[in-house]
């Protein structure tokens, strides 16, 4: 199942953030549905890559950020109907490396309703340092809500505070009920 | 009471919790695609164990790897230990991380902040 017509769009804008952020190598990248057996298949490839010719350090990370953004999209991405046809919970992923840094950037839709609500969640998870990150994860753990399928915003946490870095994010709205989400994180090497 | 063991898988952790074999112990990777589906019976079993525990339990944590879902199940899993000693009986959790992983050492640390149990951090090197 694929997006014609749209596809090429919501790659393009993946692919935007690639060429942004100069990052060159690609190691993997993949469009479609993003089960539980795909994400493993995901991050069990780019581990075969990274093993031995990279930092475990780096490569630990690389794989839980990993993890947490595609596990996002099997939760969270939703279905979407383009012409009468209904594409449930796709998204994209790209992992692309330089020199510095690995680059995790994972693209779904969303209702263009909780855009806003994740703006301000990953605004202000980029503003605090790292201690408070260290507080929020650890509230949001004992406290935090987990829906059905887990949850409760501990991926996006952990990804700051593990990382140190900014998260990335942009939103392209479709139409009235959807909106593209695109998140970045960075990993150092 | 009957044992509890779980075989692992790839994305998730072997346990056993066998108090006749005295032997309390997760490890492996957790990730699985239901935290709350794997780590129910995890939790039944130890609260059931709980009304009536041995002494002294050394629950040994040995995980190369969990998702931040797991996270929250695991800190369910060492609460029911905080209630097992605030009901007067000893436990202990040993946490074993990978010498070269401080993410793993640091979640340890993390824990033990978290609940009131007593920790013992050690470290292996790669097999």
């Amino acid at each position: 199942m694929s997006f014609s017509g749209e596809s090429k769009g919501f790659i393009n804008y993946v692919y935007e953030r690639y060429s942004n952020l100069r990052v060159k190598d690609i190691s993997v990248v993949f469009e479609g549905q993003i089960t539980h057996q795909v994400m493993k298949a995901l991050t069990g490839l780019v581990e075969e890559q990274l093993d031995d010719v990279e930092d475990d350090r780096v490569m630990r990370r690389v794989f839980h950020v990993m993890v947490e953004s595609l596990q996002n999209i099997n939760r969270h991405a939703e279905s979407y109907e383009y012409r009468g046809h209904p594409y449930p919970g796709v998204g994209l992923v790209l992992v692309a490396k330089n020199k510095e840094r690995f680059q995790v950037t994972t693209g779904n839709i969303i209702e263009t309703g909780h855009a806003e609500e994740i703006s301000l969640f990953l605004g202000k998870l980029n503003n605090m340092d790292s201690d408070s990150l260290d507080d929020l994860y650890k509230q949001q753990m004992r406290e935090g809500i987990m829906s059905p399928k887990g949850g409760a915003g501990l991926g996006f946490i952990d990804i700051r505070r593990k990382t140190g870095n900014p998260l990335d994010f942009s939103f392209v709205k479709i139409d009235e009920e959807t909106t593209f989400f695109i998140f970045t994180s960075t990993i150092a090497r | 009471m009957e044992a509890l063991r779980i075989q692992q898988t790839d994305d998730s952790p072997e346990v056993i919790l066998d108090q006749e074999g005295n032997c309390f112990e997760i490890s492996g990777k957790s990730l699985p695609e239901d935290v709350f589906q794997f780590y129910q019976p995890v939790l039944d079993w130890l609260n059931e164990y709980r009304k009536k525990p041995k002494p002294f339990t050394r629950l040994d944590i040995k995980l190369s790897y969990f998702n931040t879902a797991s996270s929250k199940l695991i800190l369910d899993i060492l609460m029911i230990l905080e209630e097992m000693k605030e009901e007067g009986k000893g436990v202990l959790v040993k946490w074993f991380s990978l010498a070269s992983d401080e993410d793993m050492q640091e979640a340890g640390r993390e824990y033990q902040d978290m609940v009131d149990v007593p920790f013992e951090h050690a470290t292996y090197d790669k097999l």
